[in-house]
């Protein structure tokens, strides 16, 4: 066992792989509890796919796709972000628009490009095998972003998860917190991206922090949790992935997919044991 | 310090408003004083919400004047100590309840992002006045309705307000809860003034010194009673009333003056 562990460190792209899957886990750990505790989950799917414009973009003008997803995920979270603010519960509707517009403007932009588009698939389903050293330092940047932004701001962005009429009230500056949550949230995603593939990103960035909130009650412990969790999966999925040939990215979320479901499982057992003692020592 | 019981803290002049198309304010002029304890009745969609964020700047009226503290409410609000009606779905949200009363000392701009001993040493005062010290390491979902209850108006009261100012403070809190709850605010009516909104009239009429009716105009002389007026003048109470059953004790009787009332 530890002999096939020390083999697969050996290869570069395993390496970089599994730095990958690390940092891409701080970030989803941060920024994934951020996204479900707003209730936003909507807005991170939307950011993933809107980016896939991006990816379009890029590659029929012969640039990095990185750069693309990165520049079209920046613009739609901060669109995404103002619709939001402004028009609340009903902006899913014009979030759902901007989603298909931008998937829609990246498969035209694609087939307009010229070429063999064979690692295209990547950006749909993922190639964490495929991470580059430049991409690393990307990651590596987005995860300190995120650990910094939430360090400074812990108390403001508890509060304004929980209530955003009363840090309103407060004066505290709501608009540009939250955009900035909004804009670190498209970074991550693009990160998240190369690892999972935009259509599975938001599993990755909520299954952890949902499984974490299971049993912590506490916003910091949660991102803590969200993020060791999130290295488990992305690890073991890589590894089972190596081993029976699958592709990675489903692996990783289907691993975590089935955490989830068996931490649901116990927990409502638990649960089932507890009520009983509950009721008596409420009588008593 | 001096303080003048008379002393206006917050002025509606002519105000005209609406939020989300059916609650909409017509008209509205209303004064809170100092000493003040006023309940404002009203059904729902009768703009008990709109003039709630009219008054913490939160929507800006159409037409008319508002000031808190004789500023504009955007600046006016830092006195004013906000307990929001009850969300359901609050209760799932990861947070203690030190945590949500600290929200109370949370400082406008960049300026303090953390919490120095003084904060602490009003968070800790707020939590005891409201007797739920010893809940501060409860995660909310471990709270009763009553409780959660006086969390917020904690909360409200960690921002060491002026002005204090609640939505609906007892919908969703059992009896007994809801009479506690009324005693702790008249208690806190010795240095604050308290505007509450409500649609349920048997809870307030028998604690606020003065009573109101909103329902898009808002009808208010600074009495106890329920006047024939509010119930004459603002159509969609009277029903609300009715389906209360509400004691004949707060409707003012034909022979008697607001002086021997009082």
């Amino acid at each position: 066992m530890i002999q096939f562990l020390t083999s697969l460190w050996s290869y570069t792209f395993m390496r970089n792989a599994l730095w990958a899957g690390i940092l891409v886990s701080i970030a989803c750990g941060i920024i994934g509890t951020l996204v479900v505790l707003n209730r936003i989950v909507f807005i991170s799917g939307g950011i993933a796919h809107a980016a896939y414009g991006g990816v379009g973009i890029a590659y029929y003008l012969g640039m990095d796709p990185v750069l693309g997803a990165v520049g079209f995920s920046l613009l739609s979270s901060l669109a995404m972000g103002l619709v939001h603010r402004k028009e609340g519960q009903r902006a899913d509707t014009i979030i759902g628009v901007m989603w298909a517009i931008g998937m829609a403007i990246g498969i035209i932009f694609l087939s307009l490009s010229p070429g063999y588009k064979a690692d295209l698939m990547s950006y749909l389903f993922g190639s964490i095998l495929a991470v580059s050293t430049m991409d690393l330092w990307l990651m590596a940047g987005i995860a300190l972003l995120s650990l910094a932004f939430t360090l400074l701001f812990y108390r403001q962005l508890l509060a304004l998860s929980f209530d955003q009429t009363f840090v309103t009230v407060r004066n505290v500056p709501v608009g540009p917190l939250y955009l900035s949550m909004i804009t670190l949230i498209g970074l991550t995603v693009v990160i998240a991206m190369r690892v999972v593939g935009l259509i599975m990103v938001i599993a990755l960035l909520t299954i952890p922090p949902a499984i974490a909130n299971l049993y912590l009650k506490d916003m910091r412990a949660i991102m803590a949790l969200s993020a060791v969790l999130s290295v488990l999966f992305c690890t073991l999925g890589l590894i089972i992935s190596y081993v029976l040939n699958l592709p990675s990215g489903a692996v990783i979320i289907l691993v975590a997919g089935l955490a989830y479901v068996l931490a649901a499982l116990i927990r409502s057992l638990l649960l089932r044991r507890q009520i009983p003692e509950e009721g008596i020592s409420v009588i008593g | 310090m001096e303080v003048n019981p008379q002393e206006p803290v917050i002025t509606l002049e002519h105000v005209w408003a609406s939020y989300e198309a059916d609650s909409v304010l017509e008209d509205v002029n209303f004064t809170l004083y100092r000493g003040d304890f006023v309940g404002l009745i009203g059904p729902n969609g009768g703009g008990k919400t709109t003039l709630i964020k009219v008054i913490l700047g939160l929507v800006k009226p159409r037409k008319g004047r508002v000031s808190v503290m004789g500023q504009p409410p955007e600046v006016g609000r830092r006195v004013i100590g906000y307990v929001p009606q009850l969300q359901i779905y609050d209760k799932d949200f990861p947070i203690r309840v030190w945590d949500v009363v600290s929200m109370g000392r949370l400082k406008p701009g960049f300026s303090r992002l953390r919490m120095n001993d003084q904060d602490k040493l009003k968070v800790e005062d707020a939590l005891r006045q409201m007797d739920i010290l010893d809940l501060r390491k409860r995660t909310i979902n471990e709270l009763s309705g009553g409780q959660r209850q006086r969390m917020y108006i904690a909360r409200a009261l960690a921002v060491e307000p002026q002005i204090l100012l609640l939505d609906e403070p007892t919908a969703s809190v059992d009896p007994q809860a809801t009479s506690h709850i009324y005693q702790l605010l008249r208690e806190l009516n010795t240095h604050v003034a308290i505007l509450l909104i409500s649609h349920d009239v048997m809870a307030i009429s028998s604690y606020v010194k003065t009573i109101g009716c909103v329902n898009r105009r808002l009808i208010y002389h600074g009495a106890k009673e329920i006047t024939s007026e509010i119930l004459g003048s603002v159509y969609g109470c009277p029903v609300d009333l009715i389906a209360h059953g509400v004691p004949h004790r707060v409707l003012a009787e034909h022979d008697q003056t607001p002086e021997e009332r009082q």
